[in-house]
Parts: structure tokens; sequence; C-alpha cells
């Protein structure tokens, strides 16, 4: 046998803020031989490569995702992501766990074994609970559909952000970020950083959904990117407006920020039920996926949220793991699955679980595809109306909203879903 | 083994006999590359060149990568003669070098009652070209075969040889055995113009002049005007793009055969088929172009495959896209290929290779060796081609990643850089010190896959483009 066969108490896939967190808990309490994999040769994550600050602090405004510019309001609290990286690493080890890097979880070799394969072979690992934590990523600019020609200079985030401050790569002159949510001040912050300048910031909304931090980054609001040109390398960004004028943007680089998604294969791989909206694992309060013993946690369940709220879920899932490791968990199954209505896309958690667990924060976490300032949701079941409550700040697709969980002791176990709709 | 592979600075000087190629074929695609290989054989001093900075960097990178039967031929053409020969010698060579191939088989569905009717002239078709495994099989076999198949379909002719094959690492095969085996290979060598006389060309190249006593004319998009530079006017090349839109590996199980289309008054259509890596491919479009370059996509193409694809297979517009790519194809205007031998002149034109290139080419290299012969080429006996091995790198191949051995002997083999392609520091550190090196980090993609998956590098192109700037001089 070429495979060497293994057992621990609780395996993590991921080494970023959610499955760190998680392993510290874990290991502090006891749960026995706590592992964490990550593929990746340093563990941390995203905010390794996030020179931004605003991580970890009181008010941990890493800012929805890995997000806020250097210099902006959020950055004085906190660390910096590769400080909060190397944190939140030492902590997993300090308490105990496992962590193992460079490593990859390439399939399931059973409900809860998988099989990894890394520099020191191949490997069959089973454990009593596993929680995966594999994190979102932003999608491409092929999966945006975007047509044009192939240069390169076409960056997302992520990419930019590790060529600048992993590995110091030159990048270009003039560079057009698309997306101005704060991961978008984020790639504008690494584009300066790098000595390139922007041209402007391009989104399809009709006004900024906040105020211009910087005015060295022109806005361009109500513009879609229609194509690329260029052949050796990017010429330029075309453009439509919302006023059917059509603008190319000269430039040599592209950065197309924000639009994540769940990192879901092994998920999906593992023959586990996915939530239609999130994409996501579909998983109740307790963080318990469709297979009993596999828990999820992190940006993989909605993607995305900051650094420190995928931390907190990775503290939190500790303790429904702790009960499965005890043997007294609930058993599985008897929650009602909570669906949106347009324009929301998506509710996470999205089951009740069978023993009222609210979610972490006490809040369940809600995305919408467009702008709602204000918005009144009201949460029903068989049409009989279990809440409603009016938001006090402006949502948009970059800014979820939230929504409070008192209302999961009225649902009915033996009810049809529950439905959250915007009034 | 000394390998002549040369991208820049001047070409081997033209004086003297033994500075005079005795053949130079102009085109590196899977064509030209199959040519060369051919040539290689024998003992003659032969050049393979092209413009671009990579082999296979045309027509034979972008394309729906199947490797035909040739049951749809134009019977008696010479293309369906050349399918059908170029379809076995690919075949058997693909298995001795490892080229990723897998027989899924083809349905060609019919979608109304015309398009039902036309099965049982395609199976007499198929007849006529020599395939006679091709049957029909009805709705019920069909949707029990493609359960992911729309609402409609009628019944379909099952053609169970049809293929899928790796489109890159099969010129580079080719190109890799003839450069191992003497040809000199120059890339970044446009032709700008030819001057022939009693004993042969010399050709004016971006990078100076070059001298041969035999020339093959295999430049795709380009024959038509290399073809004139010969002085001939014989057909004219119009580029017909076809974009394609390449889905996630997560969509693999949606699709068991390449679905073809029924051709019709209202054209082709697009096919949905896997691909050798694991992906699903839905394609092409067939717009006919003037320019040659003209390798981008457009929104209204993509609207157009999506609105085609949601029909075929509904649930494939759910997943995830990969890759999207156009890729033009050297029509000319006639339903065959154009390969004319010129003896007189020592030339040998080989246009219009169609989208049937790819099964083609070992044949296509086979009857320009003919040629060229016939054209008074002397090229003594043949001897046998040292054997190589790929990197197998297709869904199917035996990937290192998965390989206790090969890791065990050296970890690079087990330390993955690009996650979504299971692609290995192992793997890439090889490409980038084959035989024919990438120039060019969708060169690397090309030979290895790395950051050809569904993250199209957000996590791992900063990594993977900082191993190729250190492997370059």
């Amino acid at each position: 046998m070429t495979r060497n066969a293994r057992e621990v108490d609780v395996l993590i896939v991921g080494g970023g803020p959610a499955g760190l967190a998680a392993g510290a808990e874990l290991a502090a309490a006891r749960a026995g031989r706590v592992e964490i994999l990550e593929r990746e040769r340093e563990a941390g994550g995203i905010p390794r490569h996030c020179h931004h600050g605003g991580f970890g602090g009181r008010l941990d405004r890493s800012a929805y995702a890995w997000a806020s510019a250097a210099g902006s309001a959020y950055a004085r609290k906190g660390t910096s992501g590769p400080v909060y990286a190397r944190r939140s690493v030492a902590a997993a080890l300090d308490a105990g766990a496992a962590l193992r890097t460079g490593v990859t979880v390439t399939g399931w070799a059973g409900p809860r074994t998988v099989e990894t394969s890394g520099p020191a072979g191949l490997e069959r690992i089973t454990a009593r609970a596993v929680v995966l934590a594999t994190g979102a990523r932003e999608r491409p600019r092929s999966a945006r559909l975007i047509p044009g020609t192939r240069p390169p200079g076409v960056y997302t985030t992520g990419e930019l952000q590790q060529a600048v401050h992993l590995y110091g790569q030159r990048i270009g002159t003039r560079a057009v970020v698309v997306g101005d949510e704060p991961v978008g001040h984020a790639a504008a912050a690494t584009l300066r950083a790098a000595g390139v300048e922007i041209v402007a910031m391009v989104t399809g909304r009709p006004s900024p959904p906040f105020r211009l931090r910087s005015p060295r980054t022109p806005l361009l609001t109500g513009a879609t990117v229609t194509g690329l040109t260029g052949r050796t390398r990017l010429s330029g960004v075309e453009l439509r407006h919302d006023d059917g004028r059509a603008t190319t943007l000269r430039c040599d680089t592209v950065v197309l920020t924000g639009d994540f998604v769940p990192d879901h294969e092994l998920a999906r791989r593992g023959g586990l039920v996915l939530d239609p909206g999130t994409r996501g694992p579909a998983y109740d309060a307790a963080y318990r996926t469709s297979r009993p013993g596999v828990f999820a946690a992190g940006n993989l369940l909605h993607a995305v949220e900051r650094a420190g709220f995928a931390a907190g879920e990775g503290r939190a899932v500790a303790v429904p793991v702790l009960h499965r490791l005890a043997g007294t968990d609930h058993p599985a199954g008897g929650g009602r699955p909570l669906v949106v209505d347009a324009p929301l896309r998506w509710i996470a958690p999205n089951m009740t679980g069978p023993d009222g667990e609210r979610p972490h924060g006490g809040r369940f976490v809600l995305c919408t595809a467009w702008r709602l300032p204000r918005p009144l949701l009201l949460v029903s079941q068989d049409g009989r109306e279990l809440h409603r409550e009016r938001q006090l700040l402006t949502a948009g697709p970059g800014r979820p909203l939230t929504l409070g969980a008192d209302w999961v002791d009225r649902v009915d176990p033996d009810g049809a879903a529950v439905r959250i709709t915007v009034l | 083994m000394t390998v002549t592979l040369t991208t820049s600075g001047p070409l081997p000087p033209e004086k003297g006999a033994e500075h005079t190629y005795d053949v130079t074929v102009i085109g590196a695609g899977v064509v030209g590359a199959a040519i060369a290989r051919e040539l290689s054989r024998y003992q003659l001093r032969t050049a393979l060149i092209d413009a671009a900075d990579d082999i296979g960097n045309g027509t034979s990178k972008a394309n729906t990568a199947i490797l035909h039967t040739g049951f749809d031929a134009v019977p008696g053409s010479l293309e369906a003669r050349l399918v059908r020969e170029g379809r076995d010698l690919l075949a058997d060579y693909a298995a001795d070098t490892g080229i990723p191939v897998e027989r899924v088989g083809a349905l060609l569905v019919a979608w109304d009652e015309d398009q039902l009717a036309a099965l049982p002239l395609l199976r007499d078709k198929a007849v006529r070209n020599g395939y006679h495994a091709s049957r029909i099989i009805d709705a019920d076999e069909l949707r029990a075969r493609e359960p992911h198949l729309g609402p409609g379909a009628l019944g379909a002719l099952d053609v169970p040889d049809e293929s899928i094959i790796c489109p890159w690492t099969t010129p580079l095969a080719f190109a890799t055995q003839a450069v191992r085996a003497g040809v000199h290979l120059h890339l970044n060598c446009r032709l700008r113009d030819v001057r022939s006389d009693a004993g042969g060309h010399t050709l004016t190249t971006s990078r100076g002049p070059l001298r041969t006593r035999y020339l093959v004319n295999a430049a795709g998009l380009y024959a038509d005007e290399i073809d004139r530079l010969l002085g001939h006017d014989v057909f004219t090349v119009t580029p017909r793009r076809g974009q394609l839109i390449v889905f996630d590996k997560l969509a693999r199980d949606l699709v068991g055969h390449i679905l073809l289309p029924v051709p019709g008054p209202a054209g082709k259509g697009v096919l949905i088929a896997p691909t050798v890596f694991g992906n699903v491919l839905l394609g092409p479009t067939a717009e006919e172009l003037d320019d040659k370059t003209a390798t981008g996509s457009t929104a209204e193409g993509l609207h157009l495959l999506r609105e085609k694809g949601r029909r075929i297979v509904p649930g494939l517009l759910d997943e995830e896209v990969t890759a999207v790519y156009a890729g033009l194809r050297a029509a000319t205007g006639q339903e065959d290929y154009r390969i004319q031998e010129y003896p007189a002149l020592r030339y040998v034109a080989v246009g219009g290779i169609r989208s049937t290139g790819l099964t083609a080419s070992m044949a296509i290299g086979r009857h320009v060796m003919e040629l060229l012969a016939a054209t008074g080429l002397d090229h003594g006996e043949p001897h046998p081609l040292p054997p190589l091995t790929m990197p197998g790198l297709g869904d199917a191949s035996p990937r290192p990643y998965l390989s206790a051995r090969l890791i065990a002997g050296d970890p690079a083999y087990g330390t993955l850089v690009c996650h979504c392609e299971q692609v290995t520091l192992g793997e890439i550190r090889d490409a980038l010190a084959s035989t024919i090196p990438p120039n060019s980090l969708d060169g690397l993609r090309r030979r290895t896959r790395a950051r050809g998956g569904r993250c199209q590098g957000f996590y791992c192109g900063a990594a993977v483009r900082a191993l190729f700037e250190e492997a370059r001089p």
C-alpha cells in the first residue's frame, strides 16, 4: 500500500482565519489530535497578502472581507494582514493543534475520510469530525464572461496582492480597478504600493455607497466592462455607460475585484448538499452540513465576510464539534431550510437547527443582488409571519445585511421552508 | 542529441552548402510539426519556422480538441482519406507517447423531425467513408446514456469511436521528436518574402535570410499569402472564428459523450464535449471574418453559445466558467484540403486544413513526404525515431501528485503549486527544462495546465510567474 492511513480526532481542511481559530479552540479544549491541513506553503489564508490594516482589532473592521484600504478610517484599529496571519498560526500551534502546510486534500475515501498529497507522500486520514474551512476566491475574468482578447495584465485582487507583497513582481504602469467595494480599494492601495498609476475605479453602481476616501482614485459609476483589448499586453478596458455611451480606458493592467465564490469543490466532491444561494455547503447555526460529523466554517459558507468574522465562526464551530466527539450532539435532520426571495441572494446559515441554536453573533447574514436603502425584512413560514425587521443601514452587493434570530424558536419543525422577503 | 532551437538573433548564415536546408517547413502548428516530424525520419537538413514564440500558437491551440473518425467527411475527398488514416496513426501515436486521449464516443442529437430524418443519411455517409460502427439510437436509449440532456431530444446517431485529445500536447510531441532528431526550430521568425531560383528558395524573414532547397507551406491562416509570394493565386483563406466556453471540472458529470449537432440548413450548430482535462467545452461559433488576428471573444458570441448550450444540457449553465477563448479556422471556400505540389518550384502548399487538421496531421505529414519525393527530393531511407514520453496532463493520465513512487523519488512531485489543476513543482520545473521550453506563461500553461483552472491564477498566478521568471535567463 503506497498510501499511509492514519486517524485523528478532528481534521480541519484549510489554514485560514476560520480553520486556524477552530484548531486553536479545539486543541485548547483537549479535543485529542486536532490537525489542520493547509495546501499553501504558509498558513494564514488571505490575510497573508493583505498589507493593509484593520485585522483583529476591537472593531475588527478588516472590513467586509479582507478589504479596507491602507490609510482608511478602519485601518487605525487592529493590525496588518500578515501580522494577523502569523498570530493566528501561533495561536493554533500554542494551543497544541498540529498544522501541516503544503498538504492538499485531493478527495474523499469515506464519509469522514480524506486522501491527501504532499511532499512527504500520500495519506488517507480518517477523522471523528471534519471541519471544512476552504474559504472563497474572486471570480476571474473568464467566469465573469468579459469578452475580448486574452492578453497578460489581467488580475484578481488575490493574484495582484501576492504578486506585489509576496513576490515583488512588476505589475504595469496604468491600471483600471473594477469594483468599488472595500476589496477594490485594497487593490488600489496595492497598485499604488507597486508604483502603478490608477486610471479609474469602475463600478456599475449609480453612485458610491460611501464617500470616497481617496480623491486620488477617479470613480466611474454606472459603467459596465464590455471587453478587454490588446494582444501581447492589455491595451484597454472597454466600458458601456448607463447613458449608452461606449468608451475605452487606455491601460496595461486591470484588476477584477470582489465577486467572491466559495471554494466548494471538496464539499461538492464529497456529496454534501449545497445551498443554491451561497453555493457553499448548506448548514445550520451549529455549522452542521448535510453529512453527520462534517462541519464547515468561514467564507466557504458565505462569500465573503471579514477575517475576524470567519475566525469567530472557527471558534464557534468548536462547541458542536466537541459535542460530536462526546456523543452528546443532536441527531441530524429536523432543521428547516431558509430560502430568500429576490433581490436577496442568500442567507447564512441556511438551515434552522434541531435544537434552536442561534447563529454566530446572534444574527443571520444576508446578501442582496442590488442596493437596498434601509430595507424591511419579513420572515414567514407557510404564510405565517414569524418576524419583521427594519434595517438601519443601506445594504448592497458588497455590504451584507444581518437579521436577528429570536424567531427561530417560532419555526414549526414540521412546516415548510422558512422564507425571507424584502417588503 | 544536439538540439537547435532559436528564438532570437540572426538565422544560420546563408552562404555555403552546409548552411542550406534541404527542406524548410513554414508554420509550426500541428500540421507543420507533423510534417517536420515525418521529415526528421530521413537524413535531411530540415528547418521548421514560425512567426510566433511557440509551436501550435495559431489555429492549433484553440480548437474543439476532437480526434475524429471522419464519419461525416465528404466521401472521396482528400480530407476524408487523410482524416481516416490520420486518426489511426494519431491514436496509436498517442498511446505510445502518452498524449491524453479518451474514447468517449459521440452522439449526434436530433432535436426535430428533420434532424431525425437526417440521421440515416449521416449513417450511410459514414459507411461510404469506411466507418461502419455508427448506429441510430432512440430517445429512450439517448436519455439513458445522457440523463442531463435537455427536453425534446428525439434520437441520435451513435459514433462510438469519436474521441477527445489534448490539442497542445500533440503538436508539442511532434515538434519535440523532430527537434531531437535534428530538425532546426526557429521561432519568432516571420516570413516576409520568398525568392525562388533554380537551386531553391531564399526566404526573407524577420530574423534574416534563410536558404532552402525545398519549401513546404503549412502556414495555416497565412497559407494563401505565402502561396501568392510563390506566384500562385489559387485559394484565399477566410478566417472563420470559433468562440468556445470551457466549464468547470465540476460540470464533467453532466456530459458523457461528445454531443454533436446534426448539420442542417441552419449551419453546423454548436457541440458540447468533455475535454481530456475533465472540463466541458461548449462551442464553437462560426463567424466569417476578414481579420486574421481577431481571436477575441464577443458578447454576442458568448450569448449565442449560452443560449444553445442551455437547450442541449440545461444544467451546464449553472456551472462556473473556467475559460473563454476563440480560434480561427482556415476556411478556403472549398469542402476539402488544398494540398498541392509544384515540382518545378520544389514547393508544396498545404492549405485549407480545416478543423480536422489535428486528426489528420500525421497522415498529412506522410502525404506531404510523398509529394516532396514526387517533386524530386532525394530523401534516402527512413530511420526510426527514438521513443518519446509526454507529460500526462489528462484527467485519465497518471498524474504525479497521485504517485507515491514519484513523490518518494522527488518531493517536488508532491509539492502542488496550481491547486485547481493539481500541477506540481516537479512538472513545472520539467516543462521549463524541456526540449522545447515555453516562452510565455501561456506556453507554460499549455505544457502543464498551471494556472489553467477555475481560479485562473487567484491562488497560484504569482507563484507560477515567479517560477517561470526564475527559469528564464
